[in-house]
């Protein structure tokens, strides 16, 4: 079924081309540029399911990367557990919290359901902060024994490069296997009149809880893995508040709702923060301009990029999604 | 015993200010129905014009409170024009995310201008000592200064004009125009108003505690639970229930550490929300 969408074959061709660029020459520093694009992908698209297709926004999406992150240093670190297992297992567990967290707030709607999100994210931050196995506020480090059964530092990080790619090309997939089901449509139907979903049989409720929950997943796991990768975490990186808000706006540029939208806008915005970040004059001001961007996409151009492609090229939707 | 005592006294001092800063969510909620995410922003800037204007002046802080009201009304406009008057009553979603562009572009600034290192405002007055403990004379002030504040800000809304305007167009904004009144102009001075409280209260806290330009997403977070807590639309409400929410922190802090309060005030605010709707103090919902 998913087969026949063209869209799918263009993921993999996407997925295909972060993994053969950088192979190709061994050019370790497109690497770890295109690592922080998939990253923003994945925040961007999972983020994507929540605002985009079900219209709750959640500010604190970064908690699950964090807590990903957390979970999967905890167990190859500490419990010396293979990556792929613990960064699977940190996402089952995470989304579990993720099903908790939403069985919790899952009764808010519209903005409450917004500022509850910030809560989360400050409530689980504090609780990361005391909690003693994870080493409260100075975090974990990991022990360079944990790369030896990847074969050496230096293939366990093109291993777990690979692994965000596949992520990546997971999260993809994920939103368009969602957009076509029937579902994707109960999520629809819930963003465009919540009270008209369920006199028309939505479980509005689970529905919202069930998207939480799997909108949790692949970020965890691909904490898991970048945690992994940088060696060590505590909780003002896992939790890194701005990152949460970056992830929104990379949404709103490239067009809630849509998938490749979501990953346009991770794209495109992570090259703009790299650009800022490193110059000199700008450096300061990426959160100033980040704010910007955001404000003249949400008051002149709703749709993001795709919403202005869809515009004036209406055929696109049949192709593009 | 008398630890408790002292703790809870100096809770409900703290909590009237937390109270004052959640009017101005509570207000701006009420009357246009947008939940403005650049709370947080505007009490940090609120706490840095403070120590500009007692770095520049050296006066009595508390009367310094005087200029960063209107500080706070000018900023209010300003943002009102740029961020919100386009997205009022459109869906939730836009008015959250233009607030919230205008928070990231406040606090990037902030950043960029001050760092994220703490600053304090060295201004103190003599304190009361009662026995063993002392009460510091700016937790006095301060909770005095916001409750004259939120005295007068009940007044205007219930004796003058405008403030009538302002409760008209809450209650129903077509009926409001239909009786001549100006809604644009309501919603922007109601808007300014909120801004300047969130202002206010943010240079009381500057006088309390050290702070930096991310301070005011700590009492932002107090600002929704106290709201939610007293129910929208209730701005004497929020004062009480900002009070209790202080009464709370007093009570627990002698016990657990600071940094669990805000899984503290989280879990309230989930409990409040799902089990009371309309607030504690808001009226039941009639069916």
């Amino acid at each position: 079924m998913i087969l026949r969408r063209p869209f799918f074959w263009i993921i993999l061709l996407i997925a295909a081309g972060f993994i053969y660029a950088p192979l190709h020459g061994n050019n370790v520093s497109l690497r770890e540029d295109l690592i922080l694009i998939a990253i923003a992908i994945i925040l961007a698209s999972n983020l994507n399911l929540m605002i985009g297709y079900t219209g709750y926004v959640n500010f604190g999406h970064i908690v699950f990367y964090g807590l990903g992150g957390y979970v999967g240093l905890y167990l190859t670190t500490v419990r010396g557990w293979n990556l792929v297992l613990s960064a699977l297992v940190a996402g089952v567990v995470v989304s579990l919290c993720g099903f908790l967290f939403g069985l919790a707030i899952l009764r808010l709607r519209g903005a409450y359901f917004a500022l509850a999100t910030i809560g989360i994210l400050q409530a689980v931050q504090a609780f990361v902060s005391n909690f003693d196995p994870w080493g409260r506020s100075t975090g974990m480090y990991l022990s360079f024994a944990s790369y030896q059964p990847l074969g050496g530092a230096r293939r366990a990080l093109w291993i777990t490069y690979f692994l965000i790619i596949a992520v990546m090309a997971l999260s993809m997939i994920l939103s368009l296997a969602i957009k076509n089901s029937k579902f994707g449509l109960g999520l629809f139907a819930i963003r465009e009149d919540e009270d008209a979903a369920v006199v028309l049989g939505v479980n509005a409720t689970l529905y919202k809880a069930i998207i939480y929950s799997v909108s949790a997943f692949l970020p965890a796991v691909a904490g898991a893995l970048m945690f992994f990768k940088n060696g060590m975490i505590d909780p003002s990186i896992a939790f890194e508040y701005m990152l949460s808000l970056e992830g929104i706006v990379m949404l709103m540029l490239g067009g809630q709702g849509s998938v490749i939208g979501a990953a346009l806008g991770g794209t495109l915005y992570e090259k703009l923060r790299s650009y800022l970040l490193t110059s000199p004059v700008l450096s300061n001001f990426h959160l100033v301009i980040a704010g910007g961007l955001l404000l003249m996409v949400v008051l002149f151009a709703p749709g993001g990029l795709i919403g202005w492609l869809y515009r004036w090229v209406p055929r696109s939707r049949k192709v593009i999604e | 015993m008398s630890g408790i005592l002292a703790s809870m006294i100096d809770g409900v001092l703290v909590g009237a200010v937390y109270g004052l800063a959640a009017m101005g969510l509570s207000l701006i909620w009420g009357v246009m129905d947008v939940i403005n995410l650049t709370h947080g922003a505007m009490i940090a800037l609120g706490m840095f014009c403070m120590y500009l204007l007692y770095a520049a002046t050296g006066i009595n802080a508390y009367l310094l409170l005087l200029p960063t009201i209107g500080f706070g009304l000018v900023i209010g406009l300003v943002v009102y024009w740029m961020a919100v008057h386009w997205v009022v009553g459109r869906s939730m979603l836009m008015s959250l995310l233009s607030t919230f562009a205008v928070n990231m572009m406040v606090i990037g600034i902030g950043t960029a201008v001050w760092s994220t290192s703490p600053y304090n405002v060295n201004f103190v007055l003599p304190g009361i000592t009662m026995g063993a403990y002392t009460f510091t004379g700016n937790h006095i002030a301060a909770a005095i200064s916001a409750v004259v504040i939120a005295l007068a800000l009940q007044l205007f809304l219930y004796r003058t004009r405008t403030g009538k305007a302002i409760r008209a167009v809450a209650d129903n904004r077509e009926a409001a125009e239909l009786m001549g009144i100006s809604s644009t102009a309501v919603l922007s001075i109601a808007f300014a108003i909120g801004i300047a409280l969130a202002c206010t209260s943010g240079a009381l806290v500057s006088t309390l505690f050290p702070f930096t330009i991310l301070s005011g997403a700590v009492y932002q977070l107090k600002s929704f639970v106290v709201t939610i807590l007293a129910g929208l639309g209730k701005p004497f409400g929020a004062l009480v229930a900002g009070v209790l929410l202080g009464l709370l922190e007093g009570v627990v802090t002698p016990f657990i550490a600071v940094s669990w309060i805000p899984l503290i005030e989280f879990g309230l605010f989930v409990v409040v929300l799902v089990a009371f709707p309309q607030g504690i103090f808001g009226k039941r919902a009639t069916a």
